[in-house]
């Protein structure tokens, strides 16, 4: 029996290294299309794109349950193809679903974890106990998890990852479909357990808020690649300036809206008539605009000003908003067709 | 790049100085090939256990068609050659087949369903063998072709069926029965790793069914007069296995029946865990 | 009536569409009752020779009555799953708002059965035919054993419906078809009802399913038997199974 988890070389000192990673999948598009990034240990590294971006698709390379087309990673300083046993004693990880069996008690899920990390059996029962008592599920450890509510299964999936003390934490989506009370408590526990125990976590979202108040780093990827990386205070400060989305009260009447705004910044359109401009003179070119408008006699429906969100960033990279963006993709996140890695859906 | 904030340079700063490597966490020995098997088992038990719908149908219904055609058929040993017992001892054998049919719809469904779930993943994240893993995931099942075989057996004895083969023959019978079971499991594990759903599980189900018929559940072969059904029957594996169960009831120590049934079973068992094995590989990928 | 011949149709016709349009549910309701042809009529033919088994058209046709009947609730009995589908779905609810005459849905999805039920029932006389089936039954006889198909295949339904609509969940399914099953092969499947011995004769005497399988057996060999108690019975058995389905929709209805 081998000693696991004791890291390899890394000249950089990064948790996580990526470089050109890619993954095809048959007759589909490249669903990681050559991406590069680095985690520093104990960084909160939020990934953040729409639903088909491919966030989940890098988790699950990083994670070794999918082989990378090609390009390199390491994870802990470990090669994520040559050495996945080392990098899978070095990670936790939950994945999108929170992959419970409600057969069993959380007491069980936790000793069944500890048992096939290779803990020793008083140590197993104490993690447990521990980790029952760090998520707050005490009380209700030996009730079968298919009573429990979509928090309590998010923090047993949470605990179940912490069981062997890995540095490296993956979280794909982790408060998708929770109540806000709920997202709240997660995110304080993911918080804590980068800052007081210096975790390094990998977190994939597609919600805005969430890299927003947790990540040290920002990633955004869309169709495959990472189109802006920085944090959350930079990616907006590149945005810069407010804009103003304007809806024309007669759709028929958008491009001249847009030919009459266009001197004022960066436009943008959306498919529903909106447009968008930056104000690189900040705040003060609105009443300009207003006028401008006016003389032309052109109607708006709707005129709303908006300072810089991560949202802001996305479309300025990609020319679409976030939310809804995903949803011109064919599927979800993740392998759009073929494997989803480790033990779901092989074709 | 992206400059470091002041955290992540201390961060940087405190992994390389520690020489350490940046992702270890705790220094773990992997866990032996029986720890893992044990593990797994002990929650496939829990599991089926705890699903008392999935150990009591399989118990039911099996024995509800022994007592059916047990009587229904009764006339059938009126037909000239047909072995000097009642029909309800003939028939005894078939409810041990029936019952490993659903041993493997169950073992099968349950892996499916851990993969539907997304649980086969958690457990591609842990040292875990894949080997272990099958290994566990069928210990629930033989527990369950264990009790199934006993009940079929104490019913049978108790509504007057004799053991030609006497207690040692019993225990023999349950051995093969539970082999047989152990064999059929294996087929519901490959389903599942094959195709990933419970459905597809469950869409072989009849077919399985379909085997049983077409074999010497309901006559001996040589008093099947359709010739093509009889055919079939002796090209039908699932012969030879009812036939190997019901020679230590109705005949005693049949050795050729008995080598038959066993060789059988035996087959079944490599063939199925074999594929199952690879079907394994293939599912648990991980670099 | 206008009403509910409306709301029948309708359902009826989905239920038929669906079906079709679905290989995967189609396929096999006709595929399983050509399979215990073959397995009974081909496994068990020597049963023939048992003495005093004295069926004149022979132990094909014996068995074709049975599985042509089998067919016939099992087609009924296939419609209760889709009906506890339709309840899992929601789309359930969407007919029960829609429909101006409720019982008009009941109606449709038995409808939707039979029409099923008698393209099952054709593939397997043809393939009883092709099997060498003897039929020494004339055209009225001939459609006595329609009839007696049509009705098993109504009660059938009706029953399914009933059970599907008190328990709205396809967890429902063992329920419906147990009790099916049960009735069906407590009747004299194998042997005729006097070559039965012990219990099982007690049972298949007054077992309803034995007079319709009696005198499906009757017309086929061209000498009716039971006939009147067997369209009795299964009168019978359609109006308690029409009041229980009634019954059915209304907890249906109080659910919401």
């Amino acid at each position: 029996m081998s000693a696991r988890g004791t890291g390899g070389a890394n000249g950089t000192g990064a948790a996580i290294e990526v470089e050109q990673l890619v993954r095809e999948f048959k007759k589909g598009p490249r669903a990681v299309d050559g991406i590069d990034l680095s985690v520093s240990p104990g960084e909160i590294y939020g990934f953040l794109g729409p639903n088909g971006a491919g966030k989940s698709t890098t988790v699950l390379m990083l994670t070794t349950l999918l082989p990378p087309t090609s390009g390199t990673a390491r994870v802990g300083g470990y090669d994520i193809v040559r050495d996945g046993a080392h990098v899978r004693a070095s990670i936790g990880a939950a994945l999108q679903e929170a992959a419970l069996d409600a057969i069993l008690t959380g007491r069980e899920h936790l000793r069944l974890q500890a048992t096939l990390q290779g803990m020793p059996k008083a140590e197993r029962i104490a993690r447990s106990e521990e980790l029952l008592e760090r998520v707050g599920l005490t009380e209700a450890a030996d009730r079968r998890v298919g009573g429990y509510s979509g928090g309590m299964k998010r923090r047993l999936d949470l605990a179940l990852a912490l069981v062997h003390r890995p540095r490296i934490l993956f979280l794909d989506e982790p408060t998708t479909g929770l109540d806000p009370q709920s997202r709240s408590a997660l995110w304080e526990e993911v918080a804590r357990l980068a800052h007081e125990e210096g975790m390094t976590v990998f977190l994939t979202t597609q919600y805005l808020e969430e890299a927003d108040a947790l990540a040290d780093r920002v990633g955004i990827i869309d169709r495959g690649t990472i189109v802006a990386e920085g944090t959350p205070a930079q990616l907006k400060a590149e945005i810069g300036s407010p804009t103003v989305e304007v809806v024309p009260a007669d759709a028929g009447e958008a491009d001249a809206l847009a030919g009459r705004l266009e001197g004022f910044g960066t436009l943008a359109r959306n498919g529903r008539g909106a447009v968008t401009v930056q104000l690189p003179g900040g705040e003060s070119q609105l009443a300009e605009i207003v006028r401008a408008l006016d003389q032309a006699q052109l109607k708006v429906a709707a005129l709303q000003l908006h300072q810089p969100s991560l949202d802001d960033v996305f479309l300025a990279k990609t020319g679409r908003k976030l939310e809804g963006a995903g949803d011109e993709e064919q599927d979800g996140d993740g392998p759009a067709d073929g494997a989803r890695g480790g033990g779901r859906g092989r074709r | 790049m992206v400059p470091r904030t002041g955290r992540e340079a201390v961060g940087v700063a405190a992994a390389s100085s520690a020489a350490a490597p940046v992702g270890g966490g705790l220094a773990l020995a992997e866990p032996s090939l029986l720890e893992q098997v044990g593990a797994v088992a002990r929650r496939s038990v829990v599991r089926t256990f705890r699903q008392r719908a999935l150990l009591i149908f399989p118990l039911i219904f099996p024995l509800l068609l022994f007592a059916i055609n047990g009587s229904a058929l009764g006339a059938a040993r009126k037909i000239p050659g047909f072995p000097d017992v009642s029909y309800r001892d003939f028939a005894l054998a078939i409810p041990f087949i029936q019952g490993a049919l659903f041993v493997a719809v169950t073992a099968g469904t349950d892996l499916a369903r851990d993969i539907e779930s997304g649980f086969f993943n958690r457990l591609a994240l842990t040292p875990l063998r894949g080997s272990a893993l099958l290994a566990g995931q069928l210990g629930g099942a033989v527990l369950v072709a264990c009790v199934q075989s006993l009940v079929y057996l104490g019913v049978g004895l108790a509504t007057g069926v004799g053991i030609a083969s006497g207690f040692l023959g019993a225990l023999v019978l349950l051995a093969l029965s539970i082999l047989i079971a152990f064999g059929f499991a294996g087929l519901g594990a490959l389903l599942a790793l094959r195709f990933g759903t419970g459905e597809a599980v469950q869409g072989f189900f009849p077919l399985l069914f379909v085997t049983i018929f077409l074999s010497s559940s309901n006559l001996p072969r040589n008093l099947i007069k359709t010739d093509w059904f009889k055919e079939v029957a002796t090209y039908n594996p699932v012969s030879y296995l009812i036939e190997g169960v019901r020679s230590l009831i109705i005949t005693g120590w049949d050795g050729e029946a008995l080598a038959l049934g066993f060789g059988f079973a035996l087959v079944l068992c490599v063939l199925t865990l074999s594929f199952a094995g690879a079907a394994m590989k293939n599912r648990l990928v991980r670099t | 009536m206008r009403r509910f011949l409306f709301v029948a149709r309708g359902v009826a016709w989905r239920s038929v569409h669906n079906t079709f349009a679905n290989p995967a549910i189609i396929l096999p309701s006709i595929i399983f009752p050509l399979f215990f042809l073959a397995a009974f009529a081909g496994g068990l033919s020597s049963i023939s020779g048992v003495p005093n088994f004295d069926y004149k058209p022979g132990y094909t046709a014996f068995q074709y009555a049975f599985v042509l009947l089998q067919s016939s609730a099992f087609g009924g009995v296939f419609t209760g799953f889709a009906v506890a589908r339709d309840f899992d779905s929601g789309f359930a609810r969407r007919l029960m708002l829609s429909a101006p005459q409720r019982s008009g849905i009941i109606a449709g999805y038995a409808g939707g059965a039979l029409v099923r039920w008698l393209v099952t029932g054709a593939v397997v006389t043809v393939a009883a035919l092709v099997a060498g089936m003897s039929v020494e039954g004339g055209g009225v006889e001939l459609i006595g054993l329609l009839g007696l198909g049509v009705l098993v295949n109504i009660a059938a339904a009706l029953w399914a419906c009933g059970v599907a609509m008190f328990l709205r969940t396809e967890q429902a399914g063992a329920l419906i078809q147990m009790p099916v099953f049960i009735v069906l092969f407590l009747a004299p499947v194998f042997v005729p009802l006097h070559l039965l011995t012990g219990w099982i004769h007690a049972v298949a005497r007054v077992n309803p399913a034995t007079a319709a399988l009696e005198a499906a057996r009757g017309f086929i060999a061209g000498s009716p038997v039971k006939v009147a108690l067997a369209f009795a019975v299964l009168a019978g058995a359609i109006a308690l199974m029409a009041a229980f389905s009634r019954r059915g929709l209304a907890s249906a209805e109080r659910a919401g």
